[in-house]
């Protein structure tokens, strides 16, 4: 696992800076005037229960949500903008691909969209480890391989930064595993990863870590710091002394 | 605008539309069907079978693509694919005349379909050209589609998407002349028929069946096109890039 010293942050090593972030949904203030920034090339978890906020921040970042006020800027433009659509790869939580075509002709459609090049195709069905199933129809796959099938999409186009919104849920131990191994190769590459989960074990394996409970941070760091600034043994209760401190 | 992500919109709806058989069998045979059903119901009557038969095979598509089309971008909406679409470097038209195309596609071979079974085996007679109602056949179609991608921005479920084709479609089936001439409508319902698009494609087909081939069907043809195009930049402004 590699450990990243924090440094004095410049601009340029940001992914991600948000500024008082005001989201509102359905008439409820979710994220309540947020400030953030995400650094370059690593693997960011962020970690929360199911309501704290994870997919509202997750989208405002993307630039899909309708954000009340603040200012999210990504890999060095306003979140959403056009030049953004191809150097930000996004993963909803559940799978957004077409159910009633195979592997191959959803990735050949988002590598049309993308203009990425036919090879990536291939090359993105063995990074998610579907090879048997590549002519398959996506809708007789199980969950876990159709959410695979839509990381995959994400891939095509070899995104600066990719944003997985709960990317492992319902996986088996060893795929699991091997994503995250993934995810740390690419971020070796250069890759600026943002991965949510509702799992503290998760949390181990990502460079950095925003605790994020009720729409508020509740600290961020790498495991090793917050284990330090804690005392606790694990990350689960860390946070748990993170949250109740705040 | 790209060629080629529309291409690629175009081709992946055909796709789609080919690994549904049953729902490909139903719009290819479903017209033939009912233009089968027609000649029986009219038996002895082979001038009033003339006169709904040919107009009707140009009515099909507009009523199929309608429904299909709600319904698939529908699909696209609920799915998340919508969303992962907006997000990526695709205009919003490359995704409406995409699937224009593709469904201009479908409808030509389903217009052809219903011609040749009508024209062919069941003797309906016109006097004007058969190919002419074939092409008005997927104008409508493309019309029928767009109305269908726009409205169905108003419909949560299958369910009230569905409900669009009674509440928008057969009003303006009842209205557009076929079933009663306009002129002997009461004058409101004439007047509201004025505005309503599917009284322009049965005019074009009842003038293009009638070898009335002059100004009033070019003018037919650009209200088609001008309904459509309107449609879809109102279904253009339904797409969002950013949700609440």
């Amino acid at each position: 696992m590699l450990e990243n010293p924090r440094r004095t942050m410049s601009t340029d090593g940001l992914a991600v800076s948000i500024q008082d972030l005001r989201v509102r949904r359905g008439g409820h203030l979710v994220l309540p005037g947020f400030s953030l920034e995400i650094r370059r090339g690593i693997v960011t978890g962020l970690l929360g229960p199911n309501g704290s906020g994870k997919t509202t921040l997750i989208r405002a970042i993307v630039g899909v949500q309708i954000v009340e006020s603040g200012e999210v800027t990504v890999l060095g433009s306003p979140a959403g903008s056009r030049e953004l659509r191809r150097r930000v790869g996004y993963v909803t939580q559940a799978p957004s691909v077409y159910g009633d075509l195979t592997v191959r002709e959803n990735l050949h459609y988002f590598a049309r969209v993308l203009d990425a090049p036919d090879d990536r195709i291939d090359e993105t069905i063995r990074t998610v480890a579907l090879g048997g199933h590549t002519d398959q129809v996506v809708g007789t796959l199980s969950g876990g391989e159709r959410s695979r099938v839509s990381l995959a999409t994400a891939l095509l186009g070899r995104p600066q930064l990719l944003v997985l919104d709960e990317p492992t849920v319902g996986l088996d131990p060893v795929l699991r595993r091997d994503l995250w191994a993934t995810f740390h190769e690419l971020a070796a590459g250069g890759t600026t990863l943002l991965v949510s989960s509702h799992v503290m074990d998760e949390a181990e394996r990502c460079d950095d870590l925003i605790l994020l409970r009720a729409g508020r941070i509740v600290a961020t760091g790498s495991p090793a710091e917050l284990r330090d600034r804690t005392n606790a043994d694990d990350l689960e209760d860390a946070f748990l002394l993170l949250a109740e401190a705040s | 605008m790209s060629a080629r992500v529309t291409l690629a919109t175009a081709g992946r709806v055909l796709r789609q539309l080919r690994r549904d058989r049953r729902t490909l069998a139903l719009v290819l045979l479903v017209p033939p069907f009912l233009l089968t059903l027609l000649k029986y119901v009219f038996y002895g009557q082979d001038e009033t079978f003339d006169r709904v038969g040919p107009p009707l095979v140009g009515i099909f598509p507009f009523v199929t693509m309608f429904l299909v089309s709600s319904i698939a971008m529908l699909r696209e909406r609920t799915g998340g694919t919508l969303e992962r679409l907006m997000s990526l470097p695709l205009a919003k038209l490359d995704l409406l005349v995409g699937y224009g195309l593709a469904f201009a596609v479908v409808a030509a071979v389903q217009g052809s379909v219903a011609a040749l079974v009508g024209f062919g085996l069941l003797g309906l007679d016109t006097a004007g050209p058969i190919w002419l109602v074939v092409v008005l056949a997927v104008a409508n179609a493309v019309l029928g589609m767009a109305l269908g991608l726009f409205l169905s921005a108003f419909a949560r479920t299958e369910f009230q998407a569905v409900q669009f084709m009674p509440a928008f479609v057969l009003p303006q089936f009842l209205l557009a002349g076929l079933l009663v001439p306009r002129d002997q409508m009461a004058r409101v319902l004439e007047l509201v028929s004025d505005v309503l698009p599917m009284t322009y494609a049965y005019d074009a087909l009842a003038r293009a069946t009638a070898d009335d081939l002059g100004r009033r069907l070019a003018l037919d043809v650009l209200v088609i096109a001008g309904f459509t195009v309107l449609a879809l930049v109102l279904g253009a402004t339904t797409l969002r890039r950013r949700t609440p």
